[in-house]
């Protein structure tokens, strides 16, 4: 039995490079060996992708895409398909903790330089994942047609019309028709379905490849490959597989409780996964009270509200998200990690984080004057962690990062 | 030889691919207008009729001219007199910096002296402002003199559209093409346009 198998793999393997491939990215794939939890949320992402891929086809199939029935037939999801509420809310709990986990990820990399050379292109894949993830949301939150749905749209699209001359035409084009209709949601339906996740999955892979390629990094920001054995293995590597893969079972199963909780006890997240605006169908004709975005997006939409105009806000809340791309280049410092940066890094770093915070919980609650004051001082902090990051991480005084980990 | 037979192969390259590059635009025609209002979508977005003389003085009514709400307001001789009162608070009183059909229309902006006719979508980012005849102080302005008050964003708008200086909405709110023949109004459509 066991001579048939083999002579089977022997035939796969002259075929297709299986075994090559299993050592080059798992069992001899170099890793640091000292890491800390920061280095588990990549991991964890990686499975609520493949959570949201695998619940989302299950949903297309009793979803309708129709002005008429697509809000009908969330419904119908919730309460007559068997077990369709919990698929559905695996996918919008999903939802939120992929957004959660890519956060904390990306802090880990601004925590620990994972950006700087020659880590750059690895970085730039994922602010593009980011950026997808954004879009992928945005059309899927539209889907269920619900009020919250529809006037969150509204707003977004409505971006389209602040850019000078196009702007009109080219938000009838995006929703091809006088108001978000049927049509619009058929468009968005097939770009969350089909369109975006091919971009994801394709760009997920390139920030993989492009990973393996320089290696991964680890919180003290030192390069394993300097001392390496006589095999050419740096000394301070295990392999990828089984002591990555081991590791990081253990946080899925975590990640798998805390995920289970909320979709079980708290799908709705207390309004902020799903906003209570959305049980109730699409209405053109009457604005909800309060418009809200969802928690992720929270920090975005504060900016756009703190600018008085309309283009200025859409600019600010773009290169809100644009400015992750270049910050391997305004990080002059001469060490990754920030436990051998200076104090101006980490005053600047703490600044940024708690600025971030009060931004979205901003973006979730009403206007009042004292808010759109603290949202323009926050607005400033976020742009100054950026923007004066090569100053600050030149002209400090850095630690001497060690030899080994 | 070997010189010319470069030159050959580039200028070969450089034709093929001019020649393919210019069905670029060619190719993208149908991905790009597929998106545009199908004939349906602009029949449907077609003009909408009604009765204007059955509106209580006072009263704001609102109706659906493609899925969006268009506010009419009936106004009665105190109302229009009281439009004096905030007008230092408008940002463009005469509705000199928008984008509309309309220029010089009277000072309820419609073609009719009695009625307002706008669009009821906030010209920040679409939200519905919602209708305060009231000349009482409000949570958000102490010295109100009644108008329309979006939830979203906190714009402000008075009796017949107009925006108030300070506020998110950058322009007045749109008079949609419009006539009235009788008391029957026609939104969406202008025969003298």
């Amino acid at each position: 039995m066991s001579e048939i198998a083999g002579k089977l793999f022997t035939w796969v393997n002259t075929r297709l490079p299986i075994a090559n491939t299993f050592e080059r990215h798992l069992s001899k794939h170099p890793v640091p060996s000292k890491v800390n939890f920061w280095y588990l949320f990549g991991a964890l992402a990686a499975v609520t992708l493949i959570i949201q891929i695998v619940t989302g086809i299950w949903l297309i199939m009793p979803y309708s895409n129709t002005e008429e029935q697509a809000f009908s037939s969330i419904e119908y999801i919730m309460r007559d398909v068997d077990y369709g509420w919990v698929i559905r809310y695996m996918h919008t709990t999903g939802a939120s903790l992929f957004f959660a986990v890519v956060y904390l990820h990306m802090f880990r990399g601004l925590l620990y330089g994972s950006y700087q050379k020659p880590k750059e292109l690895v970085w730039i894949f994922g602010c593009t994942i980011y950026l997808a993830m954004m879009a992928e949301g945005f059309l899927g939150y539209v889907l269920p047609y619900g009020q919250m749905s529809y006037w969150g749209a509204q707003v977004i699209i409505s971006l389209f019309g602040a850019i000078p001359y196009i702007g009109e035409s080219l938000e009838l084009w995006v929703r091809g028709d006088y108001y978000i209709s049927g049509i619009t949601v058929s468009r968005f339906f097939a770009l969350h379905v089909v369109a975006l996740p091919l971009v994801l999955i394709a760009l997920v892979f390139l920030h993989l490849v492009a990973l393996h390629e320089v290696g991964a990094g680890n919180p003290e920001g030192v390069d394993i490959e300097e001392y390496l054995d006589d095999d050419g293995v740096p000394l301070d590597s295990v392999p990828f597989f089984p002591y990555k893969v081991l590791n990081a079972l253990v946080a899925i199963g975590v990640f798998m409780t805390v995920f289970s909780i909320i979709m079980f006890f708290f799908p709705e997240g207390g309004g902020y996964f799903i906003e209570m605006a959305n049980f109730q169908e699409a209405n053109p004709l009457v604005t909800p009270d309060h418009i809200a975005p969802v928690w992720y997006y929270a920090p975005f939409y504060t900016m756009l509200r703190a600018i008085p105009d309309p283009l200025g806000g859409l600019i600010v809340m773009a290169a809100a998200v644009a400015i992750f791309f270049v910050v391997p280049w305004l990080d002059k410092s001469k060490v990754a990690s920030i436990r051998y940066k200076g104090i101006y890094s980490k005053i600047a770093i703490t600044l940024f984080g708690v600025s971030f915070l009060t931004l979205g919980y901003l973006g979730t609650v009403g206007v009042t004057e004292i808010r759109k004051t603290m949202s323009v001082v926050c607005t400033i902090i976020y742009f100054s962690y950026f923007l004066l990051m090569p100053i600050y991480t030149k002209y400090e005084n850095t630690l001497e990062v060690p030899k080994r980990l | 030889m070997q010189n010319k037979d470069k030159t050959r192969r580039k200028v070969l390259i450089g034709l093929t691919s001019a020649v393919g590059l210019s069905g670029l635009p060619f190719a993208a025609t149908p991905f790009i207008a597929a998106w545009n209002p199908s004939a349906k979508a602009k029949a449907a977005g077609a003009s909408v009729k009604l009765d204007v003389s059955k509106m209580q003085y006072g009263q704001q009514i609102q109706v659906s001219w493609r899925k969006q709400p268009v506010f009419i307001v009936r106004h009665t001789d105190n109302s229009l007199k009281s439009l004096d009162l905030s007008v230092s608070k408008l940002a463009d009183p005469n509705s000199d910096n928008i984008e509309e059909p309309y220029r010089g229309l009277n000072a309820s902006r419609s073609k009719s002296p009695e009625y307002s006719v706008f669009s009821g979508v906030c010209t920040h980012l679409g939200c519905a402002p919602k209708y305060f005849p009231e000349i009482e102080p409000k949570p958000w302005d102490a010295t109100w003199k009644g108008g329309f008050f979006c939830p979203c964003h906190g714009s402000m708008f008075d009796l017949v559209g107009r925006v108030f200086k300070g506020v998110p909405a950058p322009t007045n709110l749109i008079v949609p093409p419009h006539m009235f023949e009788g008391s029957i109004l026609t939104i969406g459509e202008d025969k003298e346009l």
